[in-house]
């Protein structure tokens, strides 16, 4: 009784992690997993290779200080604007904070300037086919113009909130 | 003929092709636009190759010590708060550009993850803590935490609202 229980302790047997292990070792699960991630990898790269061209193409044809030409000051129209700007744009994070603090020192409106920041982030044109080819056309679709009109919510919240309005 | 090159290379090798194409006919127009465009894919290429690595090894992982049975009760229909949960800090913490992930959310996807999570994943992609500074040092404490608070609730939201109206709808 003591023996089976000093054996069990040590080929670990009640240890779900080393169950698990000896479970994915004797299985094959290493080869078959390998071979499904290998699958995957290879499915996804062209349209992940296809999406760093064309946002490269972006990043060098769209000159930056386009950004700060296309608002006209209106209340209702820049955040419109700036949102649809901030969707076909994309990149870091970063650069649409320097972009937005660039537009500020300009005196666009902080409403503009968030929408332009919350879309760059969330809506994405040029990656759009790709999303669209590996989670599905209407799902990438569906997303991207729901997440537009949310970063124009989102401005007018965060404006209100904020007493900037 | 297009059917022939599609059945051959699939959709993604077309969409590669494509753009591909566009970088030749920029480069008889303007050679020097395609250089720099090269260029910049470079970089970007070096900087996010570790990233990719980090979301074949999480897919990796996955496919070893899931079943498809544990994902959906993890991410799927009845995963309720607890999917909420993996999906919102999930977006928060991950790193790369959002592309990067829709290799890994495709599979989850193909595994019973739901529309709806998949969406507030993405949406949350946008909340960086680490550039938290940036943005505070550009617009201040305040517009950093309601801004990202709404995004928050809104990523819940959209993801809500994303899987109504694709509901019961194939890819």
């Amino acid at each position: 009784m003591e023996n089976n229980t000093f054996l069990r302790s040590h080929s670990g047997e009640g240890r779900p992690w080393i169950r698990v292990f000896m479970k994915v070792v004797s299985s094959g699960a290493l080869k078959q997993a390998f071979v499904k991630t290998a699958r995957s990898l290879t499915r996804s790269l062209p349209i992940l290779l296809g999406a760093f061209m064309l946002l490269s193409l972006g990043a060098t044809l769209i000159p930056k200080d386009l950004y700060g030409r296309v608002f006209t000051g209106n209340q209702i129209f820049d955040p419109l604007i700036a949102a649809s700007v901030g969707s076909i744009a994309g990149g870091n994070p970063v650069t649409s904070y320097i972009i937005g603090g660039e537009l500020r020192l300009q005196g666009i409106s902080m409403l503009a300037i968030t929408a332009f920041i919350v879309a760059w982030v969330t809506v994405g044109i040029v990656q759009l086919a790709a999303e669209a080819l590996m989670l599905g056309k209407r799902f990438a679709l569906v997303r991207n113009v729901v997440s537009f009109f949310s970063a124009i919510m989102i401005a007018i919240l965060t404006v209100l909130a904020l007493g900037w309005a | 003929m297009r059917e022939r090159i599609s059945e051959k290379v699939g959709g993604s090798g077309i969409f590669l092709l494509s753009i591909s194409i566009i970088y030749v006919i920029l480069g008889i127009i303007d050679f020097g636009i395609a250089r720099d465009a090269l260029r910049v894919l470079g970089g970007l290429i070096l900087r996010i190759a570790p990233v990719l690595a980090l979301v074949f090894g999480i897919m990796f992982l996955t496919n070893l010590l899931f079943e498809a049975g544990g994902i959906v009760r993890m991410l799927g229909r009845g995963s309720g708060l607890r999917g909420w949960v993996f999906a919102v800090l999930g977006g928060v913490i991950s790193s790369g550009p959002i592309y990067m992930w829709y290799p890994l959310l495709g599979d989850l996807k193909e595994k019973g993850m739901r529309d709806s999570l998949i969406a507030a994943f993405l949406y949350n992609r946008a909340i960086k803590i680490p550039l938290v500074p940036m943005m505070v040092h550009y617009f201040g404490w305040s517009f950093a935490v309601i801004l990202s608070l709404y995004m928050v609730i809104f990523s819940v939201l959209n993801g809500l609202v994303v899987e109504r109206l694709t509901r019961g709808r194939g890819r």
